[in-house]
C-alpha cells in the first residue's frame, strides 16, 4: 500500500478534540499545554485515525466528479449498490512510542494482516480483516503502531 | 499530573460520563475532523433505506475518542503507551455513555513504573459499547 504523508497541524488537533468533546487545554492552548507534563500541545490518543484526510484514495470521502453512494435525489447516488451494510470497525489498538505534536510530518504505511471468519447470530457470516499501520516522523523514527480490525457482515447487525 | 504507583492499587477505578444525549451534529463534527464521511454516520436516508439500519450511528472511533477522554483525564497527558478497544455494540444518537477504567496491574520495567488498565464504556441501558485496555507510565 502507498505511503501517506500526514502533516500534523494544531488547528486539526483542536477540531478533532472538539469532535470528541475533549476540552483538555493540552489539545488547543499552547501556553497551558507547555505547563503540563506533555510540555506542549499533543494530539489526542485516537487522532492517528485522521490520517484518512490525507489519503488521496480514501473511499469514504466524496470526490469531485465521482458518484457518491450516499443519498442525493434518491436514497443512494449509485444505483444497484448492494444493500449489504458494508464494513464496520471491530477493533482498534495503538502503541505510542511518543505522542504526536503539531509540526510533525508523519508517514503512514499500512500492511494487511490476518483475515478470519466467524458465524454470528446477529449479522450472519463475519469476515475480519486486520491492518497494521506504522506512523513514522520526519526523522524516520517510529511514533505510533496501529492495528485495526475491520469486519464485513453478511447483513445489517440485528438490534434485538 | 501523572498517577503515582504508591497511591494506586489493583481494583481502583475511575469513571466519567463522556457524552450525554449524543447528537447527530456531534457525529457530523467527528466525520469532518476525522475525514470518515461514511454515510452510515450522517445520512439518515441512505442508512435507513439502503443499509437497513434504524438510524445513523456513531463512528466506532468517536466512541474510542470519548473513552480516551476519560482515560487521559485519569492517567495524565502524554503518558499512554498503549490504548486498544473492541467495538462491542453500536452507539446511536441520543445515547448517554459512561466510561470506566479499572487498575489490573502495577509494574516496573527498567526503572519505569506502569499501570495496566481495563476499559469499559456502557450506554444508558448498561450495554457495553466499547471494551478495551490501556497502559500508561506513572510516577513511583
Amino acid at each position: 500500500m502507498a505511503k501517506i504523508t500526514f502533516p500534523v497541524e494544531a488547528s486539526h488537533i483542536m477540531m478533532f478534540a472538539r469532535a470528541i468533546s475533549d476540552d483538555n487545554p493540552v489539545y488547543h492552548d499552547g501556553a497551558a499545554a507547555k505547563a503540563t507534563e506533555a510540555g506542549g500541545i499533543i494530539a489526542p490518543p485516537s487522532f492517528p485515525q485522521a490520517v484518512a484526510q490525507f489519503d488521496p484514495e480514501y473511499h469514504l470521502r466524496p470526490k469531485n466528479g465521482q458518484k457518491w453512494f450516499g443519498s442525493a435525489k434518491g436514497p443512494s447516488g449509485i444505483e444497484g449498490k448492494p444493500t449489504s451494510s458494508g464494513g464496520l470497525h471491530a477493533e482498534q489498538h495503538y502503541e505510542y512510542h511518543r505522542h504526536i505534536r503539531p509540526g510533525d510530518v508523519l508517514t503512514a504505511e499500512t500492511m494487511p494482516g490476518k483475515v478470519w471468519e466467524k458465524e454470528s447470530k446477529r449479522a450472519g457470516k463475519l469476515t475480519f480483516r486486520e491492518r497494521v499501520t506504522e506512523y513514522r516522523d520526519q526523522n524516520g523514527e517510529l511514533v505510533i503502531t496501529a492495528r485495526g480490525v475491520g469486519v464485513t457482515t453478511e447483513r445489517p447487525v440485528d438490534q434485538g | 499530573m501523572a498517577l503515582k504507583a504508591s497511591a494506586l492499587k489493583v481494583g481502583d477505578t475511575h469513571s466519567e460520563r463522556v457524552v450525554e444525549n449524543l447528537s447527530r451534529t456531534q457525529i457530523v463534527q467527528y466525520a469532518g475532523a476525522s475525514g470518515d464521511y461514511n454515510p452510515l454516520h450522517s445520512d439518515e436516508v441512505y442508512t435507513t433505506q439502503v443499509a437497513g439500519y434504524p438510524s445513523v450511528f456513531a463512528h466506532g472511533m468517536l466512541t474510542m475518542g470519548l473513552t480516551g477522554k476519560m482515560l487521559t483525564n485519569y492517567v495524565g497527558d502524554g503518558t499512554l503507551t498503549k490504548f486498544g478497544v473492541r467495538f462491542t455494540n453500536q452507539v446511536w444518537p441520543g445515547d448517554t455513555l459512561d466510561s470506566k477504567a479499572t487498575v489490573v496491574a502495577l509494574r516496573e520495567e527498567g526503572g519505569q513504573h506502569y499501570v495496566d488498565l481495563t476499559l469499559s464504556t456502557t450506554n444508558q441501558d448498561g450495554k457495553e459499547v466499547v471494551a478495551g485496555s490501556a497502559t500508561a507510565r506513572i510516577d513511583p
